[in-house]
């Protein structure tokens, strides 16, 4: 037990089905009589379905149905909703323009679903809905996040005049236009946040199942939040109430945010499998899920930072358009409001901030969180900025950021964009970054890269991130249509081993092991007896699922109830048994001990005394040993940190190598080091694939996706990024929680791509370039370098 | 996929007589391009023709100042064979520099250079190295084998069956990968033949290409500052997301400047 506890190593459990192939992945699953759907999605960008011809379709051999969007008004169906409603300024609510589950009248985005083909096999289904003859009258295009707003840019939805979402700000604009008034020094700059494809390894599968024996519906699916899929397209979109819907999330190859959302097929083949009276299954193919799962990012920004005469800062004004893409996705809305603009004081004590959003309309598969959500894109502007004002003023650039940062000292601190900051030592993670990746001695190697010709630089990020979304009376005034928490639920089996249901659902992030490191040192019970189970809604109650890195902060603390509860419980039974008086009794390591004696019971002797129940205090209590608990965070946590890279640039070619790269993270407690090392890993190459590779490009005339594969979407591999150098600081644990954690699984993706961008444009400084945006490809730093020299 | 007739070969003359007494015949040598176009639904053969099971369409040889290589045989044999590395390092090397190690393990030198993909790595060699293309009806010599993009010499239903490669006294290949596909952005494969000195250049253009100024150059003097100021125009070369035909035009010199130090060195 000692070393399967928190804070240990322990070798991920899952680990032994996903490498040996023997995971239950959706589309490993099948269902008797299962047959399979094919969508029909628009290959426009923006066109007007004049006349849908689905004869041939049906005839063709192995169909069973082609069904459109007719069919499901027909069936009352609702359109997708979304989570979030945003208000602008003056209160104004965003437009919420319908998101139907198959197109009706316009297509808004190339994949856009326009018809369903059911048969009896795959292949049967593609060959037919070749056959679906679909009239589209073309309109004009506008994929371009900057041009959406302009007047003469076509107009997607009827009831958003220049494909205006919302126009929203926080902050006092005031306070931040006097800062600038009275500043030594002003430093602007203007940015883009590119747009990402989230290309989790296993793409999007769905299958639909109706019992009519009992009326019950079961969607398995491959989602981040069975529940929460659960509520949306019962009580929106096929009005089935939770008691006869069934939604299994069974093992998920990765999500990152694309699959926390409700998707049109999940409803479609729900709704499908009633209608032909047979399980309906649908596989994304890859070129699919390029068109068809939410994209990321896609951010264009001006901001400036007003400093006084030393380097201290004044003021941040951050000016951005966030692009939406055709339609809202689930939780679009929130991603460039309250996941970003919240985030803008970063590390420092910044006085006064503003920030003004307008979300807009395009042409383009729909945005929403991607691994970061909208913390990325703070942390890229600010980060950007500070290593800007560095240059400008002359300060160093670990020195201005230790002149700004929040001290240890003034936690709790409250920012002024709505966040309080509980914890955190900035000081201390830069300081001992700045030691692992020898600041001192860049210089040297600098001249070193010189002498082989290459252009040597190096750039710090600072982040912070807010996890665990909190609490949810707070998330509902901001417009959060859901709550917050998460829950679990301890089952003792009567032989002392547990089963514990999260809410929170695993793809990748290792709580089969993290959880029940967790639980096996909190009962005392050895790791073995612990199982997980997550995933299922018909074994599960209603949890929130996994997203935001919240599970362990939020899901792990709902275990730290449920374990109290179960204590609380245990003392009694035990007080009974040994005789003495409850408040004798202590829970420590396992045992149930009369205080100051050596009379005591093991946790697994209490339980089964719970579960046969002939010496135990049934008049008082009721026997066995389950437990529940609902946790809803009183704060969001902090994680945060420090990362450093350092690049070479060659000055023929523009391509960019990374030579080193440090993180150094307060997670806060640390239950499981190696997986929180991977996480951080994978995590980094995140951000480092946006920095460097990364890029989702539609052609502005055509509207056309031209990266709509990896032959020209760039995924970054192995040999793109180096070795890294992680630790992790638990010195500043959460004050709010339980367990003191705060949340891992963003936190590579939100510090580095800022990190790695500083680089390189401290390397091109030395040439004359000043600034370059994301990605940087050898084709744009080496156009960069040739601008510089003209 | 569509359906179609999968057909095992007997012998070169078999595979030919099969394809084209097809309605539509394709021969298939590794899959590694053939069939994800078949997966993505962008061909509709009737009838596929495996050449794996011909025998004597494979293997590596050397005869006197060339080097065969059949047109079967696999990225992975002619990157791992000691006859090539011993006679022409620098096209082991390109072999090596292909894909990745599925890929090499089942594409194949003919199977590369019948598609001639612009950006595929073998044309550079082909062109640079002078190779001679044999197929089931004649020879044709590399220099008016590239026709245009995915365009050769080839005829339809004709089949490649080896390659004679006249071994260098030095050579070397320098490729810019597309960061996202790995094929060649820009290849340069420069071969020196006693006084005479080729240059093949794939990536850039609709097809390999030879680039005489800089073949006059080196034959003048083989070292990279030979070359280093020698620009090819950017007219005609391929442009898009990844590269525009200025950045290939000058991708051309550095990988030619590269690949001359790589075989002096
Ligand atoms: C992921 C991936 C990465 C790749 N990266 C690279 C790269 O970096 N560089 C590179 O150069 N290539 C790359 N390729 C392409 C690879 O080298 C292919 O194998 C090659 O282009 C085709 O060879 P094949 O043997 O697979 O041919 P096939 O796919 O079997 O056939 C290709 C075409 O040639 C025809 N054909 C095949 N053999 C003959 C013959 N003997 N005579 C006449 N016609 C014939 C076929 O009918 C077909 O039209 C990559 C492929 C993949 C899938």
């Amino acid at each position: 037990m000692a070393n399967a506890g928190i804070g240990q190593a322990v070798r991920r459990r899952e680990d032994f089905r996903f490498l040996t192939g023997t995971g239950t992945y959706t589309d490993d699953i099948d269902r008797p009589g299962q047959v399979y759907a094919h969508i029909v999605r628009s290959p426009h960008p923006h066109a007007q379905i004049r006349r849908i011809d689905t004869a041939a379709a049906e005839r063709a051999s192995g169909v069973l149905a082609v069904f459109t969007h007719d069919h499901l008004a027909a069936d009352g169906v609702g359109g997708l909703p979304c989570g979030w409603l945003v208000k602008g300024k003056g209160d104004k609510p965003m437009v919420e323009p319908p998101h139907p589950v198959l197109a009706t009248g316009v297509v808004r985005h190339i994949g856009d679903p326009v018809a369903i083909v059911i048969a009896a096999t795959r292949v049967q289904a593609a060959d037919a809905a070749e056959l679906v003859k679909i009239d589209y009258q073309m309109l004009p295009v506008v994929t371009s996040t900057a041009e959406a707003t302009r007047p003469d840019a076509p107009r997607l939805h009827t009831d958003a005049p220049r494909n205006l979402c919302y126009d929203w700000e926080l902050g006092d604009k005031a306070a931040v236009d006097a800062a600038f008034a009275r500043a030594a020094h002003t430093v602007t700059l203007d940015l883009v946040n590119n747009r990402l494809v989230a290309n989790a390894m296993e793409p999007r599968a769905a299958i639909g199942e109706y019992d009519r024996a009992t009326g019950t519906h079961t969607l398995y699916t491959t989602s981040q939040n069975p529940h929460v899929i659960r509520l949306l397209m019962g009580a929106f979109v096929l009005h089935i109430p939770e008691h006869k819907l069934r939604v299994v999330a069974p093992d998920v190859g990765g999500g990152f945010g694309s699959k926390i959302y409700h998707y049109a097929e999940e409803a479609l083949v729900t709704w499908a499998a009633k209608k032909v009276g047979r399980p309906v299954k649908w596989t994304a193919d890859r070129s699919e899920s390029f068109v068809s799962d939410a994209q990321g990012r896609d951010h264009v920004t001006s901001c400036a930072l007003a400093l006084d005469k030393d380097g201290k800062f004044l003021a941040l004004r951050v000016k951005t358009v966030a692009n939406m893409g055709g339609y809202l996705s689930t939780f679009a809305p929130a991603i460039p409001t309250y996941l970003y603009a919240t985030l803008l004081a970063g590390l420092y004590a910044t006085p006064a901030i503003h920030c003004e959003v307008q979300a807009v309309f395009t042409n383009t598969v729909p945005v929403d969180a991607y691994r970061g959500a909208g913390r990325p894109e703070a942390c890229y502007l600010l980060e950007r900025l500070v290593e800007k004002s560095a240059r400008q003023t002359g300060i160093d650039r670990a020195e201005i950021r230790r002149r700004n940062f929040i001290p240890r000292a003034a936690m709790p601190y409250q920012t002024p964009v709505a966040l309080q900051y509980d914890s955190g030592d900035f000081v201390a993670n830069m300081e001992r970054a700045l030691k692992v990746v020898d600041y001192a001695g860049f210089a040297a190697r600098r001249a070193d890269s010189a002498r082989r010709g290459r252009l040597r630089g190096i750039g710090l990020s600072t982040y912070i991130e807010a996890c665990g979304i909190a609490p949810s009376d707070v998330a509902g005034s901001l417009g959060a249509r859901a709550g917050l928490y998460e829950v679990a639920e301890i089952r003792f089996h009567p032989t002392g081993s547990v089963t514990v249901f999260t809410g929170t659902h695993q793809h990748g992030q290792g709580h089969e092991t993290t959880f029940a490191q967790l639980v096996s040192e909190k009962l005392g019970i050895p790791i073995e007896n612990v199982e997980i189970a997550h995933g299922d809604t018909a074994q599960i109650p209603f949890g929130m699922g996994t997203y935001g890195s919240r599970s362990i902060a939020v899901g792990g603390s709902a275990i730290v109830k449920a374990i109290d509860k179960i204590v609380a419980k245990g003392k009694k039974i035990a007080a009974h048994i040994l005789e003495v008086a409850e408040r004798d009794i202590e829970f420590k390591d396992g045992k149930f001990q009369v205080a100051g004696t050596d009379k005591a019971m093991s946790m697994g002797e209490v339980a089964f005394a719970a579960y046969v129940p002939h010496n135990y205090p049934l008049k008082e209590l009721e026997p066995g040993l389950d437990e529940t608990a609902f946790y809803d965070p009183k704060n969001f946590t902090f994680p945060n940190g420090c990362h450093i890279c350092e690049v070479e640039v060659d000055r023929e070619t523009g391509v960019v190598d990374i030579a080193r790269f440090i993180a150094i993270d307060d997670f806060g407690t640390v239950i499981n080091p190696m997986i929180v090392e991977g996480q951080v890993h994978g995590g980094l190459v995140q951000g480092i694939g946006q920095a460097l590779v990364e890029n989702c490009v539609y052609d502005g005339a055509s509207g056309q996706l031209l990266t709509g594969s990896y032959n020209d979407y760039c995924m970054p591999r192995a040999d793109d990024v180096p070795s890294f150098q992680v630790e992790t600081n638990e010195s500043a644990p959460c004050t709010h929680n339980p367990l003191g954690v705060k949340g891992c699984g963003e936190a590579g993706t939100i510090g580095a791509g800022a990190a790695v961008m500083n680089a390189v444009v401290d390397a091109l400084a030395t040439v004359g370039v000043t600034e370059i945006d994301m990605p940087a490809t050898p084709h744009n730093v080496w156009r960069a370098l040739k601008n510089a020299k003209t | 996929m569509y359906d179609f007739n999968y057909r095992k070969a007997t012998s070169a003359d078999d595979a030919v007589k099969t394809v084209t007494s097809a309605s539509e015949g394709k021969f298939m040598s590794g899959g590694m391009t053939l069939i994800p176009t078949l997966k993505q639904r962008l061909a509709k053969p009737s009838d596929v023709v495996d050449l794996a099971t011909v025998p004597g369409l494979a293997g590596i040889s050397v005869s006197g100042k060339m080097l065969v290589i059949g047109a079967m045989t696999r990225h992975a044999v002619v990157n791992g064979s000691a006859d090539v590395k011993k006679a022409i390092p620098a096209l082991a090397k390109l072999a090596g520099l292909i894909g990745d190690p599925q890929v090499r393990n089942r594409g194949t030198i003919g199977g590369s250079v019948a598609n001639s993909d612009p950006a595929a790595d073998y044309p550079a060699a082909v062109i640079g190295l002078g190779a001679t293309i044999h197929t089931n009806k004649r020879t044709i010599a590399a220099d008016s084998y590239f026709k245009g993009i995915f365009e050769t010499a080839l005829e339809a239903g004709e089949l490649i069956t080896k390659f004679e490669f006249p071994i260098p006294d030095r050579a070397g290949y320098m490729k810019f990968p597309n960061p996202a596909s790995r094929y060649a952005v820009v290849g340069v494969f420069v071969a020196k033949t006693g006084g005479t000195v080729r240059v093949g250049v794939t990536g850039a253009g609709p097809c390999a290409f030879r680039v005489p100024e800089m073949e006059k150059a080196l034959a003048a003097n083989f070292a990279p500052a030979a070359v280093e100021a020698i620009k090819v125009s950017p007219n005609g070369l391929n442009s898009d997301i990844h590269a525009s035909a200025e950045y290939r035009a000058h991708l051309v010199t550095v990988m030619a400047k590269r690949a001359v130090a790589e075989a002096a060195g």
